[in-house]
Order: C-alpha cells, then structure tokens, then sequence
C-alpha cells in the first residue's frame, strides 16, 4: 500500500512539476537600444515576482527569462516590460510609457537607432 | 534515432504551420566556406535571422516578402529577390581584397571595475609583458598600489607590500587556492614565471570569506595561462648584462575534444659574480632555479563540467655571501661568511566546476591542492631548515535567492598544515588543522548599488574557534563615480622564522618572548582593515581618463612585533598597545592622445608600531612615493609595431631601526636619503609569432653604497644585511625575445 502510495504521490508531484515548471525557460522579443535599457528591461523582469533570471541580449533584442511558473507568466512579464516603455512581442508600450524612458533611449526614432550603430 | 524519426514526423507539421525559407551563406572564393554570422532579412520588415555555424539560414516566409537582404561586416550586401520556398544559395563578396581590416577596440592593459563591489585591480598579460622579466615578484612594477623591494643584502628576495603591509599579511592565490604561505612565503612570489601567469587581480582591503580567513591588507590572486587558450608553442628568451639567463617554453596541445593539456617549463641561472660596490660581498646571489607544470583542462560544455589539474615540481638553489665563500670548504665556518638557500617544492591541485546547463545559477566547485615545500639553508652560522607539507579544499556552492540580483556563495574548507623547522639547533614542528563554513550574500541592484557581505566560521587546532565577517559596497552616485567601502577581519598565525628569513643574515641574537601561546609560544595575529575609495572615468579633451582615490586603515589587535631595534638581537613578541597601517593613494591614468598612457599616483603611508622601545614609524617604509608610468604603441603596419614604456619610482625616506648599540663606526643616520629609479622596455613586435625586446632597469644607476653593515667583519657582533632600502647592483641592460604560434 505505502509503495502505491510514494509511487502515486511522486507520480503526481512530477506531473505538477512538468504542468507547473519551477524553472520555466522562455524568450521574449524586446525592442531597445542600448545598455541603459538593458538595465531597466531586466529590473522591470526581475521586479516581476517569480522571475529568477533575465538577460537581454543588445544586438539579438532577446530576453532570455528563467521564471517560476506558479507564480507568473509571460504575459505579466512582457506587462510589467511595456509598463517601462519597452516594447515586445507581446505588448506595445503605452507613449506614455515610452515617453517615461531617457532620451538617449528613445528607440523607436531612426536617429536614435542610428546613433547606437557603430 | 527516435529522435530522428520525430523530427522526420514533426517537419511536415512545421512547414504547414508557418512558411520558412532555407538556404545557406557562403563565403566567395574556390572552397565553398560558409559563413557563420551573417545577417539574413526581409527588406523593409523586422523578420530576420542569423547564419548558423554552417552559415546555414531559416526565415519565416510570407507571400508579401520579396527582396531578401544578405549582409556581414567586410563583405557587400547583397538583396536578392524571392519568389518561392527553394532553398537558396548565396555567396557573399568580400569588400576588398586587398587587405583584411580588422575592427577591435584596445584592451586596456589594466582595469579597475565600476561594477564589482570590491575594489580590484586586474592586471592582463600586456600589462605583465611591460616587464620584461621573469617571475611574479617583478611583474608589480608597472603598479602603483604595490611595492617591492628588496628583502636583504644576500639573499636578492623581493618583498612586496600593499597598504603598508608586507606580504605575510596578504593572500597570495594561485587561480583562488591559496598558494604562498607558511614555508613558501619569503621565496614563493620567485618560484612563479611571469609567463606562466594571464592575469593578477589585487583586491585591497579585506578579500571575500571564500578564499579564507588570513588576509588581512589584501588579496593577490594569479591566474594561470590556460592550455585550450594559450600558444600551442611558446618560447621566451632573457638575457641580462649581470649575466642572468631564462628560458620559458609553453607547449599545448589537444588530447580529445574535451582535453586539453600543456607542459610549461622554467629554467632561471645567474652564475657570475659581481661586486660593484666592492664590499666583499656579491650583490646578488648565484641560483638556478628549474620549474615544471603540467596542466590538464576538461571542458564539457553540454554537461556543464570544467576542470583542471595541475602538476608542478621546482628546484631553486642560491648561494649567496662573501666573493671568496666556497661552500665544501666554509660552510658553517668562520673562514669565509656564506649562505645557500636550497628548495624543492612539489604541488598537485585539482579543480572541478560544474555549472547546472538548466540552471546557470546554479554551480558547484571543488578545489583541492596538496603541497610539499623543504627548504634546505644556512646563513653564515646560521641554520635553517623547513619542511611544510600542506593540503587545502574549499568546496563552494553558487546559486541565488528568489532572482538573480541576490546571488549566495556558501561552502566549506578544510585545510592541513604540518610544518617541521630546525632554527640552528632548535625545534619547531606544530600541525595546524582548520575546518570552516561559509556564506557569502551578493546584492546587486542592477543599479547603483552592490553589496555583497560574508561570514564565515573556522575551528583551528591552534587559533581556536572564531568568526570572520567582511563586508564590500559599491554606489554609483553619478556616471563614472563609483563609491567604494569595506570592512573585514583576519587573523592568522605567524611563521615567524620563514616569514623573517632576513633575520639570519645577521649576528642578532634570536629572542622569543613567550607568553605560553600557542604558536612559537606567541599569539595569533588579528585585524581589523577598513577601506573607502573613490573612482571617477572622466574625458578630457575628448581622451579617457580616470582618478582613484583611496583610504585604508590596519588595525591590529595582535600583532607579531619583530622588533629590530636593538642591533644585537632581534626580538618578537605580542603587541602591547597600538599598532596601524594608514595608507592614502591617489591614482590618475589618462590618455593624452591615441595609444600613449599615462599612469601618476601619489601615496602616502603612516604605519606606526608599539615597540618595547617606544611608539615608531616601521622601519624600512617609505612615508611618501611618488610613481609615474608611460607607455605608447604605434600602429599596427605589416602586422609590426613598436612598444615603449617606461617607470619611473621616487621612495622618500625610509627609517632604519636603531642602531645606536653598535660602535659609531657601524652606526647608520636615523633616516635613509630619498631615491629615484627609472626602468624602460622597448618592444618589437614583428609579426604576431615574433617579438623582440630591449629594456633596462634602474637607469639612474641608483644605488645604496653600502648595504652591509660590518661588512668586513662578518662575524663580528654587528654584521647586518637587513638595511636595504634601495637597488644594490645599479643599472642593469637586458634583452630578449619571444616566440609563439598559435
């Protein structure tokens, strides 16, 4: 009976693992030009509670996030992104938002885009 | 191959979801290489890609894409139009044949971090080569934050200091396991070749608890050359006027795509005898010296494992003293006074990291080394043997708490010293054990601020059980300022005999005053070290600069005194009353045009000790110095350029210990005068493979005239070698050459 019982318990602790992952990869586009935004994209992750790691990437635009999936999603990280003015893949940043950001940081304007090139 | 067969079913799937175009990027010329990295886009969209490794490409496809966009620094762009799924081939014109340009920002020789909380200078392998020579000792010279200079008369040992303290009070690590101490600790910084190192980190003030309890003014931490990065063949060739040779060869080679080895030999000789100042004396001792790695690297990026081990064997032979001392017939006489200084070291370390693939946070390290170090000597009547074998662990586990901007080390060592030492005819053997746990926090605001504090725990046979705490901060108050503090506590146990080395070369009489403690009957060393510094990047004139100024203060709660200032004996004993090290440095580097450095720093040191006799300045430490680096390099031309550098070091007065028991003949001034040296290198680099250089050391031709107290009369009641305060030998000519290929 007590095997059944581990074997059913650790049956149904894996499967929550697999549904409900602890250490959930995801990669999220980001728009941004420089390093100051790389600070605030990966503070707004990382203020996002669940989120244990975030990296982005300057030339790729990509957010690399390790979070915790019983306590967020990608949704809210990508929320808690656009809240500081940066657009994704998922959400547009309100110009409200956009306008929030440093004027060296204002990638949505090609001259901005321009001066970040070499 | 049921992979295979998933992806086989799977592809269809893909294809039908969403339209990809494939193709492949080759570089243009006969072979078809492909070029990885290159740009792949749709004009006028965002949607794009980037070659693989086989310069292989997947874009998403859509109807209303037409032009494909194929570029990559150095070749032409290319915009090639689509208009089905084939898969495309596409090669890419070079820009120019002519000549490949090559885009690459300098690295700067040496770099002070505006992020790390910790105030750490790294040094890199350009830095060490402006130096010519020869082995880690020499390779501070260019750096203001240390000193060196040397220990005696006869042995030609240099000392280093930072803060003002000599080097028993900093740890020196070899790739983070701690390496010179207890026995090797007067000689060691020699027994490793300047080639063998890839960069020096020096951290002022207290260091992190995972290396240990013993620092107290700092951490020096080498790391070696690495057998998957370094030359496949390396050879550097020294030859000085005073007649030193070396020789440094490096091969590596691959064993298996995980394996990586190297053999990195060391041979060192001076065999001639010089007497410039005509005391009798040599300046600078006869040796050979003879080292040996072997290094093993395993990498496994899949899995997450890296690790090294390390072989190393060395031989060092002096023989120092009077022109006319011959070792078969003076030894331990009174014919002639002499002195040999005879080491054998052997060390076997191993170190394993492995970092969770899934994970990074996550990673776990292990470090063992296993030493054992005899060194065979005497000086005049003086006989001196110690063997110290010692083994060391430290197993830290790296991971984070809730995000990564709260990262914990936590870990636990154990390390195992005996030491057996005959000091004339007397026996000093002590086993020392130490087990220890500790846990070290990191902040990092992504910001402003980063902190990181540490605690750890030891029980020690000998030093009983007791707590270090450390603590670093770094603010950033504006851009480029950079606030830096921090506090910490060491303690150690002295090695008063191999630590002093220089005591033997002299007929002080030898005084313990024991107290019933536990190590040669004297109690453990402890401090406490405080440290603010400031750190401002500027640009002048549109050229980088930066200023750095710094504060640190030593306290000792017990110290070691060894007390000179009697000139027949020498005394130790516990501290009764104060004793400080004070140490305020001011640092400008700036680059007044293109490829030219410049390097000023002013410091300045109150390091003041309870003697028996009095309240006083330590010996031998300059109150104030004044360092002025230069370098420049032309451009690159053919692949050659020249290099040129050059130091220049003034030491204000220095105090000798009293000496006013000796006969007025033997009696110094109370003061040493100021000096000045100016070292030089000129480098020619002819192509990556070859190199040449041509350097100088000291040539002012600054020199102490007279070293040696009572050097006519060696046996005497005064002979006294330990009133170095400058360079002996004067100006000294060398050249040298090196080879690699990669």
């Amino acid at each position: 009976m007590k095997k059944i019982l581990t074997v059913v318990i650790v049956m149904f602790l894996s499967f929550t693992a697999f549904a409900q992952n602890k250490n959930a990869r995801a990669s999220l586009d980001v728009d941004g030009v420089c390093m100051m935004c790389k600070k605030r994209i990966e503070k707004a992750s990382l203020n996002t509670k669940g989120v244990k790691s975030a990296i982005w990437n300057v030339e790729t635009h990509e957010l690399k996030l390790i979070f915790d999936e019983r306590k967020t999603n990608i949704n809210t990280i990508a929320e808690n992104i656009a809240d500081v003015g940066h657009d994704n893949k998922k959400l547009k940043a309100t110009d409200e938002a956009y306008n929030s950001v440093h004027p060296c940081c204002k990638y949505r304007d090609e001259d901005v885009q321009d001066d970040h090139k070499e | 191959m049921k992979k295979i067969i998933y992806i086989l079913m799977l592809l269809p799937v893909f294809t039908i979801a969403q339209s990809q175009l494939e193709g492949v990027v080759f570089e243009n010329g006969n072979s078809k290489t492909p070029l990885a990295g290159a740009n792949v886009h749709w004009a006028n969209t965002k949607v794009g890609t980037v070659t693989n490794f086989d310069g292989e490409f997947t874009v998403p496809y859509k109807q209303e894409y037409s032009q494909l966009v194929i570029s990559y620094v150095g070749f032409k762009t290319d915009t090639i139009t689509v208009k089905n799924l084939n898969r495309i081939e596409h090669s890419l014109k070079a820009t120019s044949d002519l000549e490949e340009v090559n885009i690459s920002s300098r690295k700067a020789a040496t770099s002070k971090s505006y992020l790390q909380s910790q105030n750490i200078i790294t040094v890199n392998s350009d830095e060490l080569l402006k130096a010519a020579c020869c082995n880690l000792s020499e390779s501070f010279e260019t750096n203001p934050s240390i000193d060196v200079n040397f220990a005696d008369a006869v042995t030609g040992t240099r000392q280093i200091k930072m803060l003002g303290l000599t080097s028993p009070y900093l740890l020196i690590a070899t790739e983070n396991i701690p390496s010179i101490r207890g026995a090797s600790q007067a000689f060691g910084l020699s027994f490793i070749p300047g080639t063998w190192v890839e960069s020096i980190q020096i951290t002022k003030g207290a260091g992190s608890v995972v290396n240990g309890f013993e620092s107290i003014a700092g951490q020096i931490n080498a790391e070696l050359v690495k057998p998957t990065t370094d030359d496949k063949l390396f050879v550097n060739l020294y030859g000085a006027s005073n007649t030193r040779l070396e020789l440094n060869t490096h091969f590596n080679t691959k064993v298996s795509d995980k394996w990586d080895t190297g053999i990195y030999l060391h041979g060192n000789t001076h065999q001639k005898k010089h007497d410039v100042n005509h005391d009798g004396f040599l300046d600078m001792p006869l040796y050979k010296q003879f080292n040996v790695m072997n290094r093993w690297q395993y990498t496994n990026p899949e899995k997450g494992f890296v690790s090294f081990i390390n072989l190393k064997y060395l031989t060092d032979e002096k023989q120092a003293g009077e022109l006319d001392f011959n070792q078969d017939t003076d030894k331990l006489t009174t014919n002639n006074w002499g002195s040999e200084i005879d080491t054998e070291r052997y060390e076997v370390s191993a170190k394993l990291g492995y970092v969770n693939p899934e994970i990074p946070w996550q990673s776990l390290g292990v470090q063992a080394a296993f030493s054992g170090h005899k060194q065979d000597s005497y000086f005049g009547l003086n006989l001196y043997n110690i063997e110290h074998n010692s083994l060391y662990s430290n197993l830290v586990y790296n991971s984070i708490i809730s995000d990564s901007r709260h990262k914990i080390k936590t870990g636990i060592s154990y390390t195992h010293d005996s030491y057996n030492e005959l000091v004339n005819s007397t026996n000093f053997n002590r086993v020392e054990n130490s087990v220890g746990g500790f846990f070290e926090y990191n902040y990092d605001s992504l910001d402003k601020l980063n902190l990181t504090a540490g605690l750890r725990v030891d029980h020690h046979n000998l030093l009983g059980t007791f707590v270090t705490p450390r603590l670093h901060m770094r603010y950033t108050a504006w851009e480029k300022g950079v606030f830096r503090a921090s506090v910490g506590r060491g303690k150690r146990s002295a090695n008063i005999f191999a630590e002093n080395q220089k005591l033997f070369s002299t007929s002080r009489v030898i005084n313990i005053q024991n107290n019933n403690g536990e190590i040669y009957g004297l109690d453990p060393e402890i401090a406490w070290n405080y440290g603010v510094s400031f750190l401002q990047g500027f640009r002048l004139f549109g050229q980088k600069g930066d200023i750095t100024l710094d504060y640190y203060i030593t306290n000792f709660e017990n110290q070691i005194v060894v007390d000179y200032e009697n000139p027949q004996e020498v005394n130790f004993y516990n501290l009764n009353g104060d004793s400080y090290a004070n140490s305020f440095q001011i640092e400008v580097n700036y680059e007044p045009f293109n490829q030219f450095n410049m390097r000023l720093a002013y410091k300045n040191y109150d390091v003041k000790t309870q003697y028996n006799s009095g309240k006083l300045e330590k010996p031998l430490t300059p109150k104030h110095r004044f360092f002025a680096n230069a370098s420049y390099e032309t451009e690159v031309k053919n692949n050659s350029k020249w290099k040129f550098d050059a130091t220049y070091n003034w030491l204000g007065e220095q105090r000798y210990s009293s000496t006013l028991n000796n006969p007025i003949a033997y009696q110094l001034p109370e003061y040493s005068p100021a000096l000045s040296t100016l070292n030089a290198q000129i480098t020619k680099v002819f192509s990556p493979r070859f190199e040449v250089y041509l350097g100088a050391e000291n040539i002012l031709n600054t020199r102490q005239d007279n070293p040696i107290v009572s050097a006519n009369d060696p046996f005497g009641s005064s002979f006294d070698t330990t009133f170095v305060y400058g360079p002996i030998f004067g100006a000294n000519y060398y050249t040298g050459l090196r080879f690699k290929i990669k």
